[in-house]
């Protein structure tokens, strides 16, 4: 597609910005990676590119921001559809692929983000909220190589960013989330070895460094 | 086309409105299975249909469940899709549609939870947020188009109208009115409450506000 322009205003521990890094690595797009220091202050660019959250990652497309990074991820599947179609073609199939993005985003980030950020009971519920969580998505992914079945695909996608972020949890929570969660486990693997997602994905124990910075920061020590 | 279409409902849901307007732009007949929510009364098949998130509406096309309401639209959308487009079929148009209805999931319908489920500061503070979150939202229609989708109603129409039943709860329990901050909201509403779809799917503003009273009477919120 000549002529395209593709910018990604992103943070690199970000898991919803490894979402959109991996669907453009798979699509083979060229993009310009814009770096946002949040630990610090919110660029003027971002805040003009995504005005009502002023979150990453946004999407910039010929100008165009595009923002929510499973939104963006279906855009990518919709522009550049000739190579590796993310999402499935089945309607039903399409549908429960959304139905798992969503859940994803409306429970295992918070579950995620509570067992670094607090102690004592609502440190454990957070922990068993996650597992819960894992383990229903395993349910899902069943025998498949991926979610996506045969191929890998947006449902992949939305959840091997968190693998990231399993050290942090499981350092943390004092938990180890192979033993709870072993297929899934599994699964991460042979994501990996997909070069999209290797390359896309920050290091963990980077991102639990991270993780003590921010504790530090926000007096949550 | 034997196509069986069940939609496991609560009747002042919303998110339910949404699904039901969808159905009927797009002149599928279904069969509408009301769950008792109010007495927390969740039925088997809800909870076996959507055992993750156990919530309405669950719409069952030939016994296979879809769930979330914005999913469902899309949904329709795709299998009905010789009649009433719903989505743009332009790529970035279809995000942005996405991203307000999104944007109402998580702004709009919490802040306007909390008009009639708080008191106080916290009550004060939802309205600022309610109002702005409105405002952003009316800058969509700008001034040619008569509705969210443009010429004609579609994704992002009917995640917003279903909002309109509950409108007087809001105004009532936050003593303001939609139509003193944004005018073109209530008259792209009124716009949309003459499609059928719409007008013969959403209950009376009162009944809603009957129910909240119950709601609030319950959880000893009076």
């Amino acid at each position: 597609m000549g002529g395209s322009e593709v910018i990604l205003l992103d943070f690199w521990a970000s898991m919803f910005g490894m979402r959109v890094r991996i669907a453009l690595a798979e699509k083979g797009i060229e993009y310009e990676f814009k770096e946002e220091d949040l630990v610090d202050n919110r660029s003027p660019f971002l805040l003009k590119m995504n005005p009502v959250h002023k979150k990453i990652p946004v999407l910039i497309h010929n100008g165009n921001p595009v923002c929510e990074s499973l939104i963006a991820v279906q855009y990518i599947d919709e522009v550049w559809k000739g190579k590796a179609p993310l999402l499935p073609s089945d309607p039903y199939q399409r549908a429960q692929a959304r139905f798992w993005g969503d859940f994803i985003d409306k429970k295992v980030y918070d579950h995620g983000a509570k067992i670094w950020k607090t102690k004592g009971a609502e440190q454990e519920e957070s922990k068993k909220g996650l597992i819960e969580c894992l383990k229903l998505l395993e349910g899902e992914l069943g025998d498949k190589p991926y979610f996506g079945g045969e191929s890998f695909g947006y449902l992949d996608i939305a959840l091997v960013p968190f693998y990231s972020w399993f050290y942090t949890y499981e350092t943390f929570g004092k938990f180890s989330i192979e033993a709870e969660c072993p297929t899934l486990i599994g699964w991460v693997k042979r994501c990996m070895d997909k070069e999209s997602v290797s390359k896309s994905l920050a290091d963990p124990h980077k991102v639990h460094d991270l993780v003590l910075i921010l504790k530090k920061k926000h007096g949550l020590e | 086309m034997g196509d069986e279409v069940v939609l496991l409902d609560f009747w002042p849901s919303m998110f339910c409105a949404r699904t039901k307007i969808a159905l009927a732009e797009k002149g599928v007949s279904y069969e509408l299975k009301e769950e008792d929510l109010l007495g927390n009364m969740k039925s088997q098949m809800l909870i076996e249909l959507n055992p993750a998130l156990k919530k309405v509406p669950v719409l069952i096309h030939n016994g296979k469940p879809v769930c979330e309401s914005l999913i469902t639209v899309e949904y329709i959308d795709e299998i009905w899709s010789d009649k009433a487009p719903l989505l743009p079929s332009d790529p970035y148009q279809r995000a942005q549609a996405k991203f307000w209805a999104d944007f109402i999931d998580n702004k709009i319908w919490s802040s306007g939870l909390k008009l009639w489920s708080t008191k106080g500061e916290i009550l004060e503070e939802a309205k600022v947020e309610f109002i702005e979150s409105l405002k952003l939202l009316e800058g969509n229609l700008g001034d040619n188009k008569p509705y969210f989708g443009g010429e004609t109603f579609g994704f992002l129409d009917i995640a917003f109208i279903s909002f309109y039943a509950w409108f007087y709860v809001y105004e009532t329990f936050g003593s303001f009115t939609i139509e003193a901050h944004c005018p073109k909201l209530i008259e792209w509403a009124k716009r949309c409450l003459q499609k059928e779809s719409v007008s013969k799917t959403l209950p009376e503003q009162l009944k809603i506000y009957d129910f909240v009273l119950l709601v609030n009477k319950i959880y000893g919120r009076d």
